[in-house]
């Protein structure tokens, strides 16, 4: 349980800037606690406020946001042979499904621990996350203009913390590495949010590929390992 | 579309992809392929999200400015294991200050 909880308010953390970025992007402090509440995964938060406030529409918005809710999807079908729910309580148990509930419980050892490890990370990074985020958008609010407190700059350097840890093989390098060049070179010519899209071509075509190095299944099965010092949201 | 709509499509369509784990036949989506473009999406996205929001001006076109100092704060802060608000707030205090001198 202490883990559960420690990996919460880290999490914390990631909301403070969540909701101080989503105000500053535009969304009001309601659009940004249904975010936290209903959408409830920090990178597809991140994103949505992120090409809001580049000026990009809303259907590329959400098309982000769901590209990188895939991995949830993903995390569900690990997390539904742990868990063994059914009926109704797969909602709640999909709700919570997120890198760091995902990542507490594949670390425990026997079954019940990683029940324990999934439903007590879930449900503490939930409260915290919401609770945060509320924080973070009224002290956003209160802030005034984004720029002159260098929030412009906070949301690229929120995401690179957010890269950083996936970054551990060679594999991932690169199709990062392509992914930025891909953006830049489209970005002058395509409306805001599109660019990033297109980069995530890199990704598709990085998968089809044979693996060389290190699989790239590994790093999602690695947080676990290093969970207690870099939350990944 | 509307924020609202943004917001609460987005949230749907999440929430649709994390139940569809705990209901599809587990064979469906259990491919090696599957799951290693699931776990280089996110790279490739926040790659992607890192390069435009720090290099692009309001026109898409290029630039570099304030933001590109607060990126390798960043990543410096990042190599040397500060915590996520850290690296953020060290961020954003980079870009301001150097605005505040007149720059960027």
């Amino acid at each position: 349980m202490r883990q559960c909880l420690s990996v919460g308010i880290a999490t914390g953390a990631y909301g403070i800037s969540f909701g101080a970025l989503s105000v500053a992007a535009g969304l009001n402090l309601w659009q940004t606690i249904a975010l936290s509440a209903l959408l409830f995964s920090g990178a597809s938060q991140f994103a949505i406020v992120g090409v809001i406030a580049a000026g990009g529409a809303g259907a590329a918005a959400v098309a982000t946001s769901s590209l990188l809710a895939m991995r949830n999807g993903l995390y569900g079908l690990q997390m539904s042979r742990l868990l063994g729910v059914r009926g109704l309580r797969r909602v709640p148990a999909a709700q919570l499904t997120i890198d760091e509930s995902t990542a507490v419980a594949i670390a425990q050892p026997e079954p019940a621990a990683q029940r324990l490890g999934f439903w007590g990370t879930g449900l503490a990074v939930y409260v915290l996350w919401n609770l945060s985020t509320i924080l973070g958008a009224v002290v956003g609010n209160a802030l005034g203009d984004p720029k002159r407190f260098g929030l412009d700059a906070a949301a690229p350097a929120a995401f690179c913390a957010l890269l950083w840890p996936r970054l551990k093989s060679g594999d991932t390098r690169a199709v990062a590495a392509v992914a930025a060049v891909i953006a830049i070179v489209v970005a002058p010519h395509a409306p805001a949010g599109i660019p990033v899209l297109v980069a995530a071509l890199a990704a598709i075509v990085a998968g089809l590929l044979p693996s060389r190095g290190p699989r790239a299944e590994d790093d999602l099965d690695d947080p676990g390992a290093s969970q207690d010092e870099e939350t990944l949201t | 579309m509307t924020l609202w709509t943004t917001v609460l499509l987005a949230s749907g369509l999440a929430f649709a992809l994390k139940f569809l784990g705990y209901v599809v036949p587990h064979q469906l989506l259990d491919g090696v392929v599957v799951s290693r473009v699931t776990a280089m999406l996110p790279v490739a996205l926040l790659s992607a999200l890192v390069a435009v929001q720090t290099l692009t001006a309001a026109g898409g076109g290029l630039t570099v400015d304030a933001r590109a100092a607060g990126l390798a704060v960043a990543v410096t802060a990042l190599l040397l294991r500060a915590p996520f608000l850290v690296v953020v707030i060290l961020a954003a205090a980079t870009a301001a200050t150097l605005r505040a001198l007149g720059w960027g």
